[in-house]
């Protein structure tokens, strides 16, 4: 194992050169690190096409989707109704699979998993770059698939849910075949980095680091990665179906011979709601070591917290059929699934309260990273709230596909997990890259993007109510007032972003040299006990772990 | 010094090696199991009348009650130059008993061509109920150039129609059909037909 011959490099670091080390990279944080700014940047991308919808949708009309806006100029972007769908449809893909999916998991999982455990590095260091890289090429393919044909113009327009008809016989160009190729390389490169983490999670613990002792980020990872190896070969089989209903004459998804399109829903959904949780758990295990951190208190109830988090992942293999409420079930079945879905409020609310707990007579101190996890806190209930209205299925007919549902998973997805990235960045800031950040500049981003995207999306909730639906390039006037609001609160969340770039530019300038372990008493994980930035071998001997101070 | 620690490293690589094998075993089992779901799905949907799928049934069912529903007729085609039309808008039938209905279909094209109808009714939780002894659609109907074919479907409903708590409350049945062109062929000839084959 690679681990085990680096052991030999005693006298020295022995960091390779820049080629070897940033393109054949096999040590866990070097990878992580290139994870991060692949995510940064597919954030970014995903960002500004997020822009051109809020773009549109400003005023009612056409506004930049038709002939001769000042966009078409450009020459990137489809000028019609199905290039505002290829957008929509890519901002999607983008963040989810190609955002926050490596952020988390490949970039913080693969930067303190093995530091938490006590472990020099991953099981498999070089299927770690393997995973990374195909990523990339992921990426690749994703972007091609935007400029190809589509059939009813450039990209494909029909959402990341990628239902058939509309992604089999609506679309017959090749657009949508180099997005299927691109979610089965996006999808090997989970499953390998998902068997990279259960090993060495399972395999390579310090002496003493029982699985009662993990760090809950370590435990949110092991969850995530259990999700990720159960449910992505099943979209792996149903594109796959995809891919040979559209080139090779099978009907799995076609009535006509004897298949039938709402099986790709179960399929996809059997996938899709784990996904959602695959997104915002490692999330989830960040803030617990934020909180507690920041509140100096270790975190309240730590087996519950575990252990909620094992109780989601289960009960989310079994709700999926409440994206599909109006396909025609039975009632008995919604009502299952709609008493299956609220139980997974349980858990959820037992980890907020804890959270609150945690802060609760602790001596809170608020810094940037705690400011956003007070904030994921804060917005992931109000998404939780609504997700619970969601889950019935007689107000669900209404609010099917309607900016409601928008509102509802941004609020825990954009403004829960990516306020989770963000708390988590500026957590580990001085450990990852070695230098301080700007402490006011750092609450200045917070303060600006959390108006902002409240400003996005609290008021989707009232056009969703309204009955304005989803996926549409234009709208009546009577909706006019509050998708203004969203698109001015767009303006001023990408200022935000504007500040969280100069942050990171600020600090490369300065470099004011970071510490071990600049949080105090309350930072008690492995993390902190190495320098900042942590040699490039760490633990050759393992350290031994006697208490349970999580 | 000659370390020791190589050992319980290889040991430690055995190991990971066959989590990592296990793990592979759930992936390929996983995927397994997303191609399973298919004639799991469509078994499913035949034996429970799941979203409206018509059951086929051997003997109609011994008990007629009193009470009457309106069985609604409509038929579609799909990329063939057919016409295809119910021979009745609406028959009533009481619960139980047995129905006989007709559709028309001729073949507006120059070429012999062979078609497979789907079908479906509405309300979808009628489907568990509403069963057909004799239908064109159980196979593929070949129609020649010019010709005009009259097909029977003989069906009823099924008593428990009227004590299902979902379904009692309907007074009207419609059943569909759709007729597209055959894939059997060019799906059998691409898929050694698996997946082409139906129930």
């Amino acid at each position: 194992m690679a681990y085990a011959a680096a052991h030999d490099d005693k006298e020295a670091e022995h960091i390779p050169g820049f080629f070897t080390r940033w393109f054949l990279s096999t040590n866990h944080k070097d990878i992580g690190t290139l994870y991060i700014i692949f995510a940064i940047m597919a954030g970014l991308v995903g960002g500004a096409l997020s822009g051109l919808i809020r773009w549109e949708l400003a005023a009612p009309g056409i506004q930049i989707f038709g002939p001769n806006s000042s966009v078409s100029l450009l020459g990137l972007i489809e000028q019609s109704n199905h290039g505002y769908n290829a957008v929509v449809t890519a901002h999607a893909l983008i963040m989810i699979f190609f955002m926050v999916m490596p952020a988390m998991i490949g970039g913080f999982g693969n930067w303190f998993v093995p530091i938490m455990i006590g472990a020099p590095d991953m099981a498999f260091p070089r299927m770690n770059n393997i995973s990374f890289w195909l990523l990339v090429a992921a990426w690749v393919l994703l972007l091609t698939s935007m400029f190809a044909d589509g059939g009813p113009g450039k990209g494909f327009g029909g959402g990341w849910t990628i239902y058939p008809p509309l992604s089999t016989t609506g679309h017959t160009g090749p657009s949508m075949d180099l997005a299927i190729f691109s979610l089965h390389l996006a999808g090997a490169s989970s499953i390998l980095g998902a068997i990279n983490f259960i090993t060495t999670i399972f395999n390579m613990r310090a002496p003493g680091m029982t699985l009662h002792r993990m760090p809950l980020f370590v435990w949110s990872i092991l969850v995530t990665v259990f999700l990720l190896l159960l449910s992505l070969p099943v979209l792996a089989g149903a594109i796959t179906m995809l891919l040979t209903d559209r080139n090779f004459s099978t009907s799995f998804f076609d009535p006509a011979g004897g298949g039938d399109p709402v099986m790709f829903q179960h399929l996809f959904w059997f996938f899709g709601h784990p996904e959602v949780y695959i997104l915002i758990l490692p999330g989830f295990g960040m803030i617990s070591h934020i909180v507690s951190t920041f509140s100096k208190k270790p975190v309240f109830g730590y087996l519950a917290m575990a252990y909620a988090m094992v109780a989601i992942g289960f009960v989310g293999f079994i709700v999926w059929a409440h994206h599909m409420y109006t396909v025609g079930m039975g009632i008995n079945l919604r009502a299952y699934f709609v008493a299956a879905t609220m139980v997974i409020a349980v858990p959820t609310g037992v980890k907020i309260f804890s959270w609150i707990a945690t802060m609760w007579g602790g001596s809170v101190s608020f810094k940037t990273p705690m400011l956003w996890a007070m904030g994921f806190i804060f917005l992931f209930t109000v998404g939780g709230v609504t997700g619970v209205v969601l889950a019935n299925a007689g107000i669900d007919y209404s609010l099917h596909d309607t900016y409601y549902v928008v509102a509802h998973f941004h609020y825990v997805l954009s403004l829960g997990a990516v306020f989770a990235i963000f708390a988590g960045f500026f957590y580990w800031f001085e450990k990852m890259w070695g230098v301080k950040y700007n402490e006011f500049l750092g609450a200045l981003q917070f303060w600006i993007m959390f108006v902002g995207v409240n400003l996005v999306f609290f008021p989707q909730h009232f056009l969703g109510l309204q009955g304005m639906p989803r996926r549409y390039v234009d709208y009546p006037d009577a909706f006019t007032l509050w998708n203004q609001v969203s698109s001015f609160g767009y303006i001023i969340t990408a200022a935000g972003v504007g500040v969280f770039l100069i942050i990171l530019i600020e600090a490369a300038i300065r470099r004011r040299p970071a510490e071990a372990n600049p949080w105090g008493e309350g930072a008690t994980t492995l993390e902190w006990t190495l320098s900042s930035p942590p040699p490039f071998h760490q633990f050759n001997e393992p350290p031994v772990i006697e208490d349970d101070h999580h | 010094m000659p370390r020791p620690t190589s050992d319980p490293a290889r040991k430690t690589g055995g190991r990971n090696a066959r989590l990592a094998i296990v793990c592979t075993v759930v992936f390929a089992g996983m995927v397994g199991m997303a191609y399973a779901s298919v004639p799991l799905y469509r078994a499913f949907c035949q034996l429970t009348g799941f979203d409206g799928t018509v059951r086929k049934a051997d003997k109609a069912p011994d008990k007629v009650l009193d009470r009457k529903l309106t069985i609604r007729f409509d038929a579609n085609v799909r990329e063939l130059p057919w016409s295809f039309t119910a021979s009745q808008v609406s028959q009533e039938l009481k619960i139980g008993d047995t129905g006989l209905a007709f559709y028309k279909v001729t073949n507006n094209g120059k070429t012999p061509m062979t078609g497979r109808a789907s079908y479906n009714v509405i309300p979808e939780s009628a489907g568990l109920y509403f069963q057909k002894l004799e239908c064109f659609c159980f196979t593929d109907q070949t129609i020649q150039p010019g010709q005009t074919v009259e097909f029977p479907v003989v069906y009823f409903v099924d008593p428990q129609f009227a004590s299902d708590f979902e379904t009692r409350g309907a007074q009207e049945v419609t059943l569909s059909y759709t007729f597209f062109p055959s894939t059997e062929k060019k799906t059998q000839a691409a898929l050694g037909g698996t997946a082409g084959a139906r129930l």
